[in-house]
């Protein structure tokens, strides 16, 4: 499996760190159940899937990729950018 | 069909022309009292208890390919009970019995062999570590031996002594551990299940749960309605895909675990052996092949098939234990789609849908469980109540902080 890092170009998965979906936003609210499902709940579909990975090993940005979980393939890559 | 010595005898006698398969493949019914999703291990295994511990006579299991295609079929046939948090070690305790007896009560040959698991250990702070979890193991009746470096030696004298960046300091023995055949014992419970009248259905997907008034009624399949009184899903690898049919989420993401097979040699390893200082365990069947595996690749996957850095990492961890299998050659690796669950154990549990209930999150530790699963999870759906070994497996632990986490890893799937 190969990430088109928007920096580093084509680059062999071994340099990236996988987090996971990247969907969860943290709550801003004191509200137990959201704050239960940002933490535990995941959609974990069979389906084209954004998730984040850190490309640890090149430029150490904070990618979003959207990847097919059924085929592994990379549809999209973007650099996370800090939200205000 | 009773298999015995007569049985083989006789058969050999009259030509093998009288046997009879294994078990029985069912069509589909309009109703059961208990529909069961999934014709794994763990499924069947469910429906052989709710029948013979529960008296329940209408019985499915679905199975949306053929039995045991999953990950029954994917695994390193790997049983032990050596777990550290009470939680686990009670119920994982309770299934190492079970498979003590497994074999006379199936009446089938699952191959249940107790050739020892040894978890080798490589720093002091791995070794007290080891002895408190050898003491847990030993408070739940498992047993367990804490090895020093020289009684490693003499039971596995073909370990790496010298390595000097992974000093092999001792090991963490259960006897009682060792392996199973694992397309055998998903045979065993289908045949001892059918016997008792379960009707197992293959190619027979789930498309989806029929709830009506917070109740489960029925689920819609490729081969047509099914109406059930109580429906279990327990499909580990596509947990949240069924439960997505019943409006739930999960705390679990689907992972691909790799597993590989080298070429057939003569005998060389008696155990099971797990490498400490990485992610490496292997022990060989009876066929001669080196079964071995390690980490999971670390990104949500349902291909069923994994990438290179994970081969090379396992082969790594294995080079580093015992570098004389580095000219054998691997002969296969496959992937299966594990449960990973926010933290690292598994759930048996009812659902907010009355009458549908949920075994899920088996990690890659679930063919140890296949007998305990099966076991709680029918009594679970037969009583509305949880069995005191799987007690502490409930849904809503993460809600209410009491995680089972045994790495104590956090909420990150991938690190369990």
């Amino acid at each position: 499996m190969r990430i088109a890092c928007p920096h580093c170009g084509p680059r062999d998965v071994r340099e990236f760190s996988y987090l996971g979906d990247a969907a969860p936003k943290r709550p801003e609210a004191n509200a137990p159940e959201r704050f239960t499902a940002y933490v535990y709940l995941r959609d974990n579909p069979a389906a084209p899937h954004r998730e984040l990975w850190y490309h640890g090993a090149g430029c150490q940005a904070w990618l979003a990729v959207t990847r097919d979980t059924r085929s592994h393939a990379v549809l999209a890559v973007q650099v996370c950018k800090a939200e205000a | 069909m009773r298999y015995s010595g007569w049985s083989l005898a006789w058969n050999a006698l009259t030509g093998n022309k009288h046997w009879r398969p294994v078990w029985r493949d069912a069509s589909p019914k309009a109703s059961y009292d208990v529909v069961v999703i999934g014709g794994g291990g763990h499924g069947l295994a469910t429906a052989y208890y709710l029948a013979k511990e529960h008296g329940i006579a209408s019985i499915a299991v679905l199975e949306k390919n053929w039995i045991g295609s999953g990950n029954a079929g994917r695994n390193t046939t790997i049983i032990r009970s050596n777990y550290l948090l009470p939680g686990n070690e009670r119920f994982y305790e309770w299934s190492m019995k079970l498979w003590e007896g497994l074999e006379q009560d199936l009446n089938y040959n699952a191959m249940v062999s107790q050739r020892g698991v040894i978890n080798i250990y490589h720093s002091d702070a791995q070794r007290d570590a080891f002895a408190r979890r050898g003491n847990s193991m030993r408070l739940h009746g498992a047993g367990g031996d804490l090895l020093d470096r020289t009684q490693v030696r003499a039971l596995l004298p073909y370990l790496d002594y010298e390595n000097a960046r992974f000093p092999i300091q001792g090991g963490l023995l259960q006897r009682r551990g060792g392996t199973a055949r694992h397309d055998a014992v998903v045979w065993g419970f289908a045949h001892a299940a059918s016997e008792r009248g379960v009707d197992i259905v293959q190619n027979c997907e789930v498309t989806g749960i029929t709830i009506k008034d917070g109740q489960v009624i029925g689920v819609e399949t490729s081969r047509g309605a099914i109406a059930a009184k109580k429906v279990a899903i327990v499909v580990a690898g596509n947990s949240s895909r069924l439960a997505d049919m019943a409006g739930l989420r999960l705390p679990i993401e689907s992972h691909v675990l790799q597993a590989f097979v080298s070429e057939g040699v003569k005998p060389l390893i008696d155990h099971v052996i797990t490498f400490g200082a990485g992610h490496f365990y292997i022990s060989q069947s009876d066929k001669g092949g080196l079964v071995f595996g390690g980490d999971i690749d670390g990104y949500n996957s349902y291909a069923q098939r994994g990438n290179l850095p994970t081969v090379e990492d396992v082969c790594e961890g294995g080079m580093a234990l015992m570098p004389m299998i580095g000219r054998l050659r691997v002969l296969r690796s496959w992937g299966g789609l594990v449960d990973m669950s926010m933290d690292g154990s598994p759930i048996i549990d009812r659902t907010p849908v009355r009458g549908l209930y949920l075994n899920a999150g088996w990690c890659y530790g679930g063919f140890k469980a296949t007998p305990g699963s099966g076991w709680c999870f029918a009594h679970l759906i037969a009583r509305d109540a949880p069995h005191p070994a799987a007690d502490a497996f409930r849904l809503d632990r993460f809600a209410t902080g009491h995680v089972l986490d045994e790495r104590g890893a956090g909420a990150q799937p991938n690190l369990h």
